[in-house]
This record gives structure tokens, sequence and C-alpha cells, in this order.
């Protein structure tokens, strides 16, 4: 797929990846073996019909195409960008044993940026059941959940804390590899299947779950709140000026848009040598927004090795071809700042691999004595994040783990009567598609439950 | 859209704005906020609540015009419109009846203070006042205080009105006895009543609003070293253990966007972004 060359794209907030023209579209579609028994539909968390909807694109069927696909997904525009594909359906196509398998995503994606620029089919809905549905949280969780409930005939309104709507999608994921206005004309066609959108609106403050149900009028509850809630190292000096979270910085950076500050409002602060802790996707966004704010130098270090690095493949290769240096096996162990409260360093211990964890992955042991010094003015810290506390907090006899994720079966039944959740809120941070397949089947255990109900 | 229903310049510079947010008037409790923001291409400003009204279905909260967007908000008139607030936000003070209370209340914040002695009052306490500000013309709510208050002393940094500075207290503290101190205002002034309520073991809440951008636990920048714990404004407070707050590296945090601050007001000021719409 053609991408912005990484000398140009390190300076801009563009979209990287160009997507395929009609053409490569077709000829990419054309390798599918159709293969009776299609593997790459275990592999889809949302279980779209993955060879019916290539065979209409290589037929040239474009409409039917994305037809087919939104049976399944309505936020195929995103999930063609971000899913990591690599992991899902295109590790079971049978092309992949031999040579490359079919990019699924891509074709995905084209179609899904097809539709777009032609204007949104709106598929029929069911009658309406007179039932109400109140979702948390407006991610790819609330958003799958919403649309597949509207279809179904209920009456759904969205409860978003932000004031835009999207959650990960918008605040965490930069411009360059999923722009807003994509997020946008996806949750605009969730909008026009029927669903009510309340931005600014905090559950567990504004209304509280019992509230919602009792004296709202609400007849089922869905919580998709999502992972929000920064980690961080636990180490001297983190409290420093230049130290961010990860989430503050790329809410900063996407969400408020600070890259176009003083245009927009917020400021972000890059300084010259910027860090980034974690290996993960985020660290990865995290460092090539950095980048492209204008940093000299980025270098992320991780405490394990590359092996072990859990950021797709497709976007360390992008983070190097734009210059990201990457120092593995290291963990810093304090900053050092200067008289104003500014970091100026940042102290790291070397680490070995040991034995696996309980992760599956080798698991790092500092190297006694093998301390040294690096120069920093910027770090972000982005070794994950845990559940948002507030629903938790103000919601009495909410079953909840030690970690503090909601417990929820398989189809995101909790133990409240009525109150179902998924996503990054039940799993701890995991993905887009898996966050939407957790909303998916939660819409259909709430539909059961409501159509149950006298 | 959130309309202003009535404007009010409590001083100058401080602006009062009535705004119609039902479902906010509804839960607002005293020690709560609101994240507001101006426009889309606005920044989210956390404000605390001082005043709340259901049956109108408002809230009051109020601001100094410092900054790009609290001048800009200051330009607003009853019957415009704010493009989104978000709250309340933040746990609501402890209010019930701990005997004797000593609130101290600087510049801004004189405000949602008068929200918290009417509560304290409401659950049975005495309540002694302290208003301060850095000249007597921003020392507004006097009245009002005084008559919620059972004893109302006012400081002024430059002595114009009133005692000259807080050390008037050291003297309030050693000839009487208080159960709980109630502090809100800068965090210069609040470090300072900590220090002259430390000796008397007297447990003293302060109000603090970091730098905030989400302002519900998911960015993290309002964090604050409370007895050596990480902890969050936005959820964990805004109300901490004043005697236990690293204040020192508070004042430093609350510095980090000043040049970003300095330079947005500025470009406002000479009209350089068009972007505005004012």
């Amino acid at each position: 797929m053609p991408k912005q060359p990484p000398e140009v794209r390190k300076h801009n907030f563009n979209e990287v990846a160009l997507g395929y023209t009609e053409e490569q579209a077709l000829e990419e579609a054309s390798r599918c073996l159709q293969c009776p028994q299609p593997q790459c539909v275990k592999g889809c968390p949302v279980e779209i019909d993955i060879p019916a909807f290539i065979k209409l694109l290589r037929d040239g069927k474009y409409e039917e195409g994305i037809k087919k696909i939104k049976e399944k997904n309505s936020l195929p525009a995103i999930c063609g960008r971000v899913c990591p594909q690599e992991e899902q359906c295109q590790k079971y196509c049978v092309l992949g044993k031999v040579g490359d398998p079919v990019s699924i995503g891509r074709l995905e994606r084209f179609l899904a940026d097809w539709e777009r620029a032609r204007g949104f089919n709106i598929p029929d809905k069911a009658p309406p059941t007179g039932k109400r549905v109140a979702i948390i949280g407006a991610g790819p969780a609330g958003l799958t959940a919403a649309a597949d409930l509207a279809k179904l005939g209920h009456e759904v309104v969205i409860f978003e804390a932000l004031h835009l709507p999207g959650g990960v999608l918008v605040y965490g994921i930069p411009e360059f590899r999923l722009p807003k206005s994509i997020v946008q004309a996806e949750v605009d066609y969730i909008r026009k299947l029927g669903v009510e959108l309340k931005l600014g609106y905090l559950i567990g403050r504004t209304y509280t779950i019992p509230e919602l149900l009792k004296e709202r009028g609400f007849d089922a509850v869905f919580i998709g709140t999502g992972a929000g809630l920064p980690q961080f190292l636990g180490v001297p000096g983190e409290n420093l000026g230049g130290i961010y979270s990860a989430n503050e910085f790329l809410i900063r950076v996407n969400l408020m848009k600070a890259y176009a500050f003083p245009e927009y409002d917020t400021p972000i602060r890059i300084g010259k040598h910027v860090v980034v802790i974690g290996g993960g996707n985020v660290a990865m966004d995290s460092a090539r927004s950095a980048l492209r704010l204008g940093a000299e130098q980025v270098c992320i270090v991780y405490r394990r090795s590359r092996e072990e690095m859990p950021a797709r493949k497709e976007e360390i290769e992008n983070a190097e071809e734009e210059g990201i240096i990457c120092k593995f096996l290291a963990a810093p162990t304090r900053f050092i700042g200067d008289e104003k409260g500014w970091v100026k360093q940042m102290e790291c211990i070397q680490m070995e691999l040991g034995p696996p964890d309980e992760s599956g992955r080798r698991r790092p042991v500092p190297v006694k004595g093998s301390e040294f010094l690096m120069d920093t003015d910027t770090v972000i810290i982005a070794i994950g994040r845990t559940p948002n506390p507030i629903i938790q907090r103000t919601t009495e006899g909410l079953a909840v783990t030690k970690w503090g994720t909601i417990v929820a079966d398989e189809n995101g039944k909790t133990s409240l009567e009525g109150v179902y959740a998924g996503g990054d809120i039940v799993t701890g941070e995991a993905t887009v598609i898996s966050a939407m397949g957790a909303g998916k089947r939660a819409a259909r255990a709430i539909h059961e439950y409501l159509m149950s109900k006298k | 859209m959130y309309e202003i229903l009535r404007v009010e310049e409590l001083a100058p510079k401080i602006k009062l704005f009535e705004v119609y947010a039902p479902e906010i008037a509804e839960k607002a409790r005293p020690g709560q906020f609101i994240i507001v923001i101006i426009n889309e291409r606005g920044e989210r400003v956390p404000l605390t609540i001082t005043g709340y009204d259901p049956e109108k279905g408002s809230i009051t909260f109020v601001f100094n015009e410092v900054g790009k967007t609290t001048r800009q908000l200051g330009l607003l008139k009853e019957g415009d419109s704010i493009w989104n607030i978000t709250g309340p936000l933040g746990n609501p003070s402890e209010i019930k009846n701990f005997g004797k209370v000593l609130c101290v209340a600087g510049g801004v914040m004189i405000a949602p203070m008068l929200l918290q002695v009417k509560a304290l009052r409401e659950a049975g306490n005495t309540v002694v006042t302290v208003m301060g500000a850095r000249i007597k013309e921003l020392l507004f709510f006097k009245e009002e205080l005084k008559a919620l208050s059972h004893r109302l002393y006012v400081a002024t940094d430059d002595g114009s009105e009133g005692y000259k500075g807080l050390d008037f207290l050291k003297d309030v503290l050693a000839s009487e006895r208080f159960d709980r101190c109630v502090a809100m205002g800068p965090v210069p002034m609040l470090q300072r009543v900590c220090e002259l309520t430390k000796p008397y073991k007297i447990p003293t809440v302060v109000t603090l609003m970091p730098i905030m951008v989400d302002g519900m636990g998911m960015c993290g920048v309002c964090r604050v070293s409370v007895g050596g714990q990480m902890k969050f404004g936005c959820v964990d407070g805004p109300e901490f253990d004043g005697h236990l707050v690293d204040f020192d590296q508070l004042i430093k945090r609350q510095r980090m966007f000043l040049p970003e601050e300095r330079l947005s007001a500025l470009l406002w000021e000479l009209g350089g972004c068009e972007c505005d719409g004012k």
C-alpha cells in the first residue's frame, strides 16, 4: 500500500498510509482463494464474512461489498486502519502459510473509504421495540453495541464523558494513523441509525447507573468506559515538569489538537530530546507524535527486547523509518530535574531477560550496578492503562475484580440485572476490535434480555 | 450548548456566570467542579461550582479574567452560550458537624467558600471565616460572608483593608481552638495556612485545582503528591489533607505551561488568530 515517504510524513500529521487505488484493490482481491472453509473468518472478532465481501469487491460490486461488511461491522474505515489484522483474520489466511496473506484489512478500508466518499447507505431497521438502552462511553465497544441495538429497533442513547465521541479513537490514536474526520463520519453513520449522543456526561457523576435504570427510564445499560487511567512507574522524580503520561500527551495532541496551538487553545511542550517509556502501540503513537511536533531526537526505552515488543510490527517499522531510536533492555530508575522542576536527565538500569513470566514473555531482570544516565527534557510514560474507577466507585452491587475491571460473562452480563459491560473495562487494555466484538456480543445479550422481559 | 442566564461583575476582572445546566444543577454539591469548553477550539478549563439551583436548573461559577480562555469567557453576555460544560466532577466536600471550623478563602475562591460556609453553618458548625485578596477592591461577597459566619476577618496583601497578610492568624490560632480548617485559594496561600494550622494539629482540608485536561482521571497531569503517594486532583480530590500535600512540587507543576499560556494570551490580544470568533 502506498505511504507518505518517511522524510515527508515525519513533519506532518496527515495519514501515513494512503490506501489502495482501485486497481491495487482489485489485484489484491483477486489473490483471495475463496476457500470453501475459510479460516480467516475464525480470526475476526466481529465475524465478518470475509470471502463474501472480497468476492463482491473483486466483481466490482462495491456497494454490495461494503453492505456485506456492515452486516457485522459498523466501523469499517476505522477497523481497516487500526485492527491488528496480522494477528487476526490475516493470521489464518491459507496464503500466509506459503507467502503473503491477503491484505484483508486494506480491502476493508478500500470499500469503507469508497462508501464514505459517496455517502452512507442507511440499512433497514427493525420496528421499534419501545425499549430504551443507555450506552456509557462512545468508544469502539459502546458505538458497536449502540449500532447493533438501534438496528434491532431499540431506542439508544450514548452518554460520553468527553466533549467528542470516539473514545480512544479520538483521544488516543493519532491523526496520522486514524484521521479524526473518519471517526466523525462513522459516528455520524451511527447517529443516522437513530442513536442519540449526549456529550459531556460523566456517568457516576451526572447520573449513576441505578438512576439511569430507575429514574431515567432505561431498560438496560451497557458500560463501555474503557481503560483510561494512566499507569506511572513509581520512581523518584516522576512528577517533574516535562513528564507526561501517554494519555495526557495524546489527549493534548489528538483530542485537543495541541499540534495546532495556538490556533487551538490547548498547549503542549516538546523538548529536543524526547524519551518514551514502553513498547506498545501507545508508545509508538507517542514517539511518532513527538517527532512530528518538532523533537530533534525521539528514543523509545523498553525493558525487554524487540521480540517481546507488543506494538504492531507495521507501526514499529513505520517508527524506525521515521528515525525513532529504540533502546531495548533498559528501565528508568529515577528522573533528575533542574532548578525549575523540569526534567533534565533520566537514570536507567540495564536489563537482561530471565525465564518467562505469567504473560508468557521473558521477564526482564535488572543487571546490578549497570545504571546509566540519559539526557532528556521530555518524557512520555506509555506503560499501560487501567480501568477508570468512577463507575465502580459509584455503583453499589457491581462486582469488580481486584484490578478494577468489571466482572462480566462472555456476553457482558454483570452482577446487576440489566447492566452489561464490555471492552477494556472488562478485559483490561486490549484492542479496538476486541472491544467491538464485546460490544456486539453484549448487544445480542441485551436484545435477548429486553425481549424476554414483558 | 449552555445558555448564560446572568452575568455579574463581582470585582475588577472577576465575573460570576449563572448558566442553564439543569442536570448539573440537580447533582452538584459543595466542593465539586465543572469543566468548561468555550468553543470547538477551546481548552478544557476546570472551575469550581459556586452555587446551584435545581428548581431553576442553573449553576453558577466565578472566574478571574487572566488567561486567554477566561478573558474570552469574560466577553460573553447574558443570552450567549458556552459550547460544553461537563459536571459535576470531583468528590463533594465532607459536610457535617465538626464543631468549630476556620474557613480561609483567597482571591476568586472566595466565591465557592460562600457555598461551603453556608453548608457548614446548616450542619451546625460554628464558622469563623477569613477572606483575603491582593487589594481591597477584590474583596467581594464580604456582606454575604459576614452574614453567614459567626465571625469574619478580612486580610489584604497590601494592607489596604483589614489585616496585612495572614500572619494575624497566628494570634487567632493561639487564642482559640478549632476542630477543622477549610482553605480555598491560591496555592501559596494554602501552603501558608497549612504551616499555621500544623502546630495545632487542626485537620486542614485544602481545595486543589491543579492543571487538568480531561478532569475525569484520564490524563494524570493533575497529579499531586499527598503523604508521599501520587493522587489525582480530579478523581481523588479536589480536597486533600493540606498537611500531607507537597506544595513546593505543586507550585512548580502549576507553572509548567506558563510560557504557552502567555503566548496564547498575547496572540489573542494582538488579534492574531481569526479562529476565535470574537
